[in-house]
């Protein structure tokens, strides 16, 4: 979906304002938001194309107005909403009403070093050969898919080249509607600035993005 | 920083609403028996004592001084990290990528916040930040000052936007003057923001 979370280029003032000695959380609630998050998704059965669908999907002024761990708790929030974990009127109430859902698993402390450990690859057996191969023109497809894409807007329409082809991997468009994994090729997609930014002053700037076969097509 | 000194009342009362918000929360999910308490509190030590920027540090040290373990790790970086025992979520796929004289790497996730956790941690804000994610892909130069940082002209900057699984660490240049020197006192020199990109690594003169 077309959204500000797609942020790149985007005219923004301001400056980067790194801070000294930045620690992981600046309050309580934002370690437990992103804790609460890692862990819902053993019952809940999320993946991680569902989890950035439910923080992106969301009107501009909602998405820009939110700090990132106010993002990661409207996002589960809303994932927990949808598979009825917990009811809107208990989130208002801020207290159980209603009986539990009953859940195949949890995570439990024992298993939280494991779980970390084991993470999520994505790389997944080819079902065919690879299209593309290093070196080959390319252009972006310039599509706007209303659901969950991870082909970022400032490269769309543009031509740019395989820099490296990546394997197969899960493909997020498919896997954040609970379509399946969908593996696709992936390949590492290289731009030169003047492409991308017809008034970039850089001529020493590329940019790549990691692109799955579908967004691409021969130029 | 107390409730005092705190520059912005206004945010100040919003992050205690958000706070209760989110105990309640908590408390619904623990009672409706999804939650282990036990294992927020762990998730939430590992992230704020054990993995962290400390661990990319011994990686780029490591391939400072031992040019097997340098192929290696341009080669197969999952592999050659998980060698030092990082490894496993937002780490799965990993790609170092090496600054040269001629070519300085910056790393960006314009979609989201997407980060190589087991090296680095979790992200710092600006990281996450609308500035950083809009401006980086286009005038990264722009984003160095921001850090007091800059590039000769001539250097090829190249950024990398990940958005799909793949995670990139920057392997910073070694400093000049620290032949000789240790693994363990050349990760002393390791920020970072230099495996970020958006920065470089101490010189000698700046540790003890």
């Amino acid at each position: 979906m077309d959204g500000a979370h797609d942020m790149g280029g985007v005219a923004w003032s301001g400056p980067v304002r790194p801070e000294p000695n930045e620690p992981p959380f600046h309050a309580e609630w934002e370690s437990r938001v992103f804790a609460i998050t890692l862990a819902m998704a053993t019952p809940g059965g999320w993946n991680i194309d569902m989890s950035r669908f439910a923080r992106e999907n969301r009107p501009p002024e909602d998405y820009l107005s939110k700090s990132y761990y106010e993002i990661w708790l409207a996002g589960l929030e809303q994932l927990m909403l949808e598979r009825q974990l917990i009811a809107a009127d208990e989130i208002a109430a801020g207290k159980s009403l209603h009986a539990a859902k009953p859940v195949a698993r949890i995570l439990t402390a024992d298993n939280v070093e494991a779980t970390l450990r084991r993470g999520g690859p994505t790389e997944r057996e080819p079902a065919r050969p690879a299209l593309f191969a290093a070196g080959d023109r390319i252009r972006a497809k310039d599509i706007h898919p209303p659901t969950h894409t991870r082909l970022p807007h400032y490269v769309r329409g543009h031509i740019g080249r395989i820099e490296r082809v990546l394997g197969c991997h899960v493909f997020p468009d498919s896997n954040a509607m609970g379509a399946g994994e969908d593996p696709q090729w992936l390949y590492t997609v290289t731009f030169e600035a003047r492409e991308l930014w017809p008034d970039a002053t850089d001529p020493n700037l590329t940019v790549s993005v990691d692109a799955w076969e579908p967004y691409l097509e021969r130029a | 920083m107390t409730s005092h000194d705190h520059p912005h009342d206004h945010d100040h009362s919003e992050l205690s609403e958000t706070d209760l918000r989110v105990r309640a929360l908590e408390s619904i999910l623990t009672e409706k028996g999804y939650l282990d308490p036990a294992a927020l509190d762990l998730l939430i030590e590992t992230y704020e004592t054990k993995v962290g920027p400390r661990n990319g540090a011994r990686v780029v040290a490591r391939a400072w001084t031992d040019p097997a373990y340098h192929a290696r790790l341009l080669k197969d970086g999952t592999s050659a990290i998980a060698e030092l025992g990082y490894a496993g979520r937002q780490g799965e796929h990993i790609q170092v990528v090496e600054n040269t004289p001629s070519q300085h790497n910056m790393v960006v996730c314009t979609l989201c916040s997407c980060y190589p956790w087991p090296v680095l941690g979790l992200p710092p804000v600006w990281y996450k930040s609308a500035p950083y994610r809009s401006k980086v892909v286009k005038d990264p130069r722009g984003v160095l000052g921001d850090f007091g940082c800059e590039l000769p002209e001539t250097t090829n900057i190249r950024v990398w936007d990940s958005t799909a699984e793949i995670r990139y660490l920057v392997l910073p240049m070694r400093p000049a003057g620290t032949e000789g020197w240790s693994e363990e006192r050349l990760a002393e020199l390791v920020t970072r923001d230099s495996m970020i990109g958006t920065g470089f690594p101490k010189q000698p003169r700046e540790i003890p």
